[in-house]
């Protein structure tokens, strides 16, 4: 019998029919209760046996009470996850032109590396004997680090970028009270256009900030420096390249300032993806500068966390690296791991780092090879620059259309009389496919769009972006503000309140009073 | 009578008598945005001109606001702590952050008058 | 390069168009001398086959938790992560996404952040919970930090069943920030008098429990005196599985409750990374560091997540922040609260008691070895042994015969006095066949 069951092939255009739909879901864009509501305490996606009746030996501390976490079935866990996933922007689904952050492609051999037994499921106070090759790993990786920077060490137990300043700046602290100068060393400089962690580890070790001021050029300038340099002075915290995206051009002489004067040079090292295999951060004078693996060698970003900070430091700072660190004793490792005795500040963290994102980040760097990791460098600070190129007629650039970095600046100048903000901007880029810039950062330009391609965009997909940014700009220079201010319009959720969530507070999910249960079943 | 003089950094001070009650200008909020919270000192607390008094929030920014002249803390604005949005509303008026006993009056000098305030705000802007 | 979709003809294509006629006209500003012409002398790139080997051979090198019988903990525990949990944790919207800035297109990070917070809370019965920290050590400092700014003193005393790295890492910080701390000597049997130590000048005090050494301690007395002098009580936990097996901290009266997250949903990754929790009262929320996610609308006014009170943080806080941290443990806090949600209630409380069965076992089982005791009268997973000879020379001989039997107390705190003490920790991973080989091989060498 021959399938005699026709129907419709050809859609009638129906586009303007849209109507709110029964669940809220709008197609593949699903809503999704919370875990709490859908979830039951006596639910579980686990099968575990019950353990053989014993006599407990928790003496009175037992506990007794209801806990009150729900729990799913394994594929409703499944579903809820993964429908929540698809809530979320990724690196993997488009550009993410995140200035600062560098939000590359992270490659899955990095992933399938970390999870190699020999690396995920070892302990960290296993007998040394039996970890010979997770030690060797990260010798491995410090040396490749120590090259790419010509430093004479690394610490690298440090979990994050903000942990690395901490842990150079108390290296510092540690080499001043060394000198014996510990009393008069008190001042940090800092740039304005510094990232916000730069001010608060310097404050909690113990520093006051002085604020230095950027050159009308978006260069920190060497006068500038030697205005605030003197005695009292412990260090500067200067990021290169900048977070204008540009190279410090007189860092050289910046750093021999701080060190005529006694002082030590730490270099945030956020930014050091632009100039990989290009210029060594020893050669310019720096003393301590950490590396977020999470950024410049590519472990993934996790949506927040987790990174890894290490810091590589000159032979000044060098003794007084944390425990723990590693000896070398021809094949063998040796871990240190007791502070007594040695020059070493102290202890950052439980354990030995992020052994997790050692393994990606040297994977990344393996893969590329020193050749391949210029070429990175090359290729972001090229795309960076295309982007300026390509949009310098219609957006402003504070400080001249002159060569970038990885990342280009602009500000909100050219939006001035349009009735459009930096904010609206960037949310009418969500409706387009894309994630935001950062924005309204630095904080040394007004309105700022910091604009980061990362050398992972292919020429095709720079071109996309390139044309729906000058759409968007010459919509704002005509003054359709509709398309701006209620964006977006086409994510999961629209404009959200955050004055509210600021003002009254809710911060968990607390179980309905019953009242309130009875309304709602009513209704 | 009351007169009102004003700081570089956006505070106003209405001094009536030895008492000047001190908020932030229009010009202040509208910088920060909606004001989510305010930090007020405990009254009695003798602060110095320039000194940190009090502290103001919004969902993006925070900002010290700085004692325009030295005296003592005698009254403080709690309702702006449950409603801070009234600093938004009403900056010189409801929106009011603290009364200050003025030590010495003739700090009040170094201060801008109303028409010196607003063409420093139009040079700001 | 696999990983660098430009070809040469778009670069030069690119650079013509910028208006350059070779990259190094980019790199400008570098100081010319400085600029290198050549790579560096390193290897050259690698195919994914090269670099798989090369990794491949150095985890060869070690000692799998899962490839012996096992019973190492102090600080991190080998348990059974779910297939589904690592599945979810590698979808490329949460592996690949930053931090949820832009709330619109982050509702999937924000919701299960707020329901992480949610989970925190309850476990430690607390008001309210952040969304991560790096680990338990560095979390334990950031409370010691906190309770200073609460009661703006400066002295903090330290539990001697504090974890001797957690202990270290306070110390460090409080150095560099010229705060105080007390620290009480290595309290093996649960017998310190902390009580004697707390005065109208004490900030907080630490105690950890199950402590170190695996004595589960009541925080209740202790709770009622810092409470009495002004300071506030901090309790920390390495084993969170244990939070579902006796009282919960905030039922003890802790002021912040904070710990070590590993144990749910992650692996031991040789102490990195792990996902610090953090949970406190909700009038020292203002006080609190770290990211916090909450509940708000959006202009249709359906519910959505937004990070809030971000004016503790350094991004806009800078020198005054309550932290200077950023990045924090995001992937590692999915892990955890996909794992928490597939137990539930009725599947973490089993799992407890597992645990403790096991380690009940355990226990019998060495106390019949000659020589061995076992010192601790309660415990939860893990427990404190006495062995005759240098500990560090039976783990070593043990791990000569395959079995890795816990860690030698002078590892980690040396020079004490205290060699002849191994903690041993046991989970649901270990079966009868394990401890039988523990036992036996312990014979052997004691």
């Amino acid at each position: 019998m021959l399938n005699n069951q026709g129907r419709p092939t050809t859609p009638k255009d129906t586009g303007s029919a849209a109507h709110k739909t029964f669940t809220g879901n709008r197609g593949l864009q699903m809503e999704e209760a919370l875990l709490f509501e859908s979830g039951r305490l006596d639910v579980t996606g686990v099968d575990l046996d019950e353990p053989a009746p014993f006599v407990s030996r928790l003496g009175a501390l037992e506990r007794h009470d209801e806990i009150g976490l729900p729990g799913l079935s394994e594929p409703e866990t499944m579903r809820h996850y993964v429908r929540l996933s698809q809530k979320n922007y990724a690196i993997d689904s488009g550009l993410y032109p995140l200035g600062s952050c560098t939000m590359k492609h992270n490659p899955r051999l990095n992933e399938s590396m970390a999870r190699l037994p020999g690396f995920a499921d070892i302990h960290p106070l296993q007998p040394q004997s039996t970890v010979q090759g997770a030690l060797a790993l990260i010798e491995e990786l410090a040396g490749w680090l120590m090259t790419l920077t010509n430093m004479e060490a690394v610490a690298m137990s440090p979990k994050a970028g903000a942990h690395g300043e901490y842990c150079g700046m108390a290296a510092i602290k540690a080499a001043i009270a060394a000198k014996g100068e510990g009393a008069l060393r008190k001042v940090v400089l800092v740039p304005e256009s510094a990232h916000g962690t730069n001010p608060a580890t310097a404050a909690a070790i113990g520093f006051e900030v002085r604020s230095v001021p950027a050159g009308a050029d978006g260069n920190v300038h060497p006068d500038a420096v030697r205005a605030l340099m003197g005695p009292d002075v412990a260090a500067i915290m200067l990021t290169n390249p900048n977070t204008c995206g540009l190279f410090e051009r007189e860092i050289v002489e910046i750093a021999q300032i701080l060190h005529d004067g006694g002082g030590y040079f730490y270099c945030d090292g956020a930014n050091f993806n632009a100039i990989v295999g290009k210029v060594r951060p020893g050669d310019l004078g720096i003393d301590a500068m950490h590396i977020n693996l999470h950024k410049t060698f590519s472990t993934p970003h996790g949506g927040g966390g987790p990174g890894a900070g290490p810091v590589v430091l000159s032979s000044r700072l060098a003794p007084f690296a944390p425990v723990p660190f590693i000896k070398r004793d021809g094949d063998t490792f040796a871990l240190v791991e007791d502070a007594s005795g040695t020059q070493a500040l102290g202890r950052l963290t439980a354990f030995h780092g992020q052994m997790g994102m050692f393994v990606r980040a040297l994977s990344y760097i393996l893969s590329h090879g020193a050749d391949g990791l210029k070429q990175a460098s090359e290729d972001a600070v090229l795309n960076a620059n295309y982007v300026r190129a390509r949009l310098a007629d219609l957006m402003s650039l504070p400080f001249g259309n002159r060569p970038c970095m990885h990342e280009v600046l602009f500000d909100d100048t050219w939006l001035k009389d349009t009735g459009v903000t930096t904010l609206d901007f960037a949310k009418a880029m969500i409706d387009e496919g894309y994630h935001p810039m950062t924005m309204y950062f630095p904080l040394v330009v007004h309105g700022a769009m910091l604009i980061e391609p990362t050398e992972s965009e292919s020429l095709a997909s720079l071109e996309l972006f390139i044309m729906t940014l000058r759409d968007l700009a010459m919509s704002a220079l005509r003054g359709e503000t509709k398309r701006f201010e209620g964006a977006p319009f086409y994510a999961p959720r629209n404009r959200l309140d955050e004055t509210r969530a600021a003002r009254s507070p809710v911060l968990r999910w607390t179980k309905p009073a019953p009242i309130v249960e009875a309304k709602a079943a009513a209704e | 009578m009351s007169e009102t003089r004003y700081t570089k950094d956006h505070e106003y001070i209405r001094v009536e008598g030895d008492v000047g009650t001190v908020g932030i200008t229009d010009f202040a909020q509208k910088q920060l945005g909606d004001v989510v919270f305010v930090e007020l000192p405990q009254a009695g607390k003798a602060v110095a001109k320039g000194a940190e008094a009090a502290v103001v929030e919004s969902v993006k920014a925070a900002s010290e606001v700085y004692a325009p002249v030295s005296g003592e803390v005698v009254d403080v604005n709690s309702a702006i702590e449950g409603q801070p949005g009234l600093v938004n509303e009403d900056p010189s008026g409801k929106g009011w952050f603290l009364k200050l006993k003025i030590t010495n009056k003739a700090e009040l000098a170094d201060l801008m008058d109303e028409a010196a305030y607003n063409s420093f705000v139009s040079s700001c802007s | 390069m696999r990983y660098l979709p430009l070809s040469e003809d778009d670069r030069a294509g690119m650079l013509a168009r910028i208006g350059v006629s070779h990259v190094d006209e980019l790199f400008a500003d570098v100081p010319t001398h400085l600029l290198l012409k050549e790579p560096l002398d390193l290897p050259r790139r690698k195919g994914e086959l090269d670099v798989a080997r090369q990794l491949g051979r150095m985890a060869a090198r070690n000692v799998a938790a899962s490839s012996v019988p096992f019973f190492v903990g102090a600080g991190a525990y080998k348990h059974h992560v779910p297939a589904t949990v690592d599945h979810l944790v590698q979808r490329s919207e949460f592996l690949t996404s930053y931090t949820p800035y832009q709330p619109e297109i982050s509702q999937g990070t924000l919701q299960y952040l707020f329901e992480f917070q949610t989970q925190v809370a309850l476990l430690t019965g607390m008001d309210v919970a952040n969304a991560s920290m790096y680990d338990g050590s560095t979390g334990t400092a950031e409370a010691v930090l906190m309770a200073h700014r609460v009661t703006r003193r400066k002295k903090a005393v330290l539990s001697g069943g504090l974890h001797p790295h957690y202990a270290e890492v306070v110390r460090t910080q409080s150095q560099l920030a010229s705060d105080e701390v007390v620290t009480l000597d290595p309290d093996v049997g649960a017998t310190e008098d902390i009580l004697a130590q707390i005065d109208d000048t004490t900030s907080c005090v630490v105690v950890q429990t199950p402590d170190f050494f695996g004595n589960p301690r009541d925080l209740t007395a202790i709770a009622e005196k810092c409470h009495a002098n002004g300071a506030l009580l901090i309790a920390v936990f390495t084993e969170v599985i244990s939070l579902a097996a006796l009282k919960s901290p905030g039922a003890m009266g802790a002021d912040i409750v904070v710990g070590e997250g590993q144990s749910i949903g992650n692996s031991l990754n040789f102490g990195g990374p792990y996902v610090g929790l953090f949970a406190t009262r909700t009038k020292y929320v203002r006080q609190m560091p770290g990211r916090l996610c909450g509940e708000t609308l959006d202009a249709e006014g359906r519910r959505g997540f937004v990070l809030t009170l971000s004016t503790r943080e350094q991004h806009i806080r800078r020198d005054k922040a309550t932290s200077n941290i950023c990045t924090n443990s995001g992937l590692c806090a999915l892990a955890f609260t996909i794992h928490m949600t597939l137990l539930g209630e009725a599947g973490l409380k089993r799992l407890a008691r597992i645990n403790h069965a096991h380690a009940v076992q355990l226990s019998g089982l060495l106390t019949g070895v000659k020589g061995v005791e076992v010192l601790n009268p309660t415990f939860f997973n893990e427990f404190t042994i006495r062995v005759p000879g240098k500990a560090v020379d039976v783990v070593e001989k043990l791990a000569a015969k395959g079995v890795l039997g816990g860690v030698p107390v002078s590892r980690v705190l040396p020079g004490k006095g205290l060699d002849d003490l191994i903690i041993v920790a046991n989970t649901e991973v270990n079966t009868d066949e394990d401890r039988a080989s523990f036992v036996a091989a312990l014979k052997e060498v004691v």
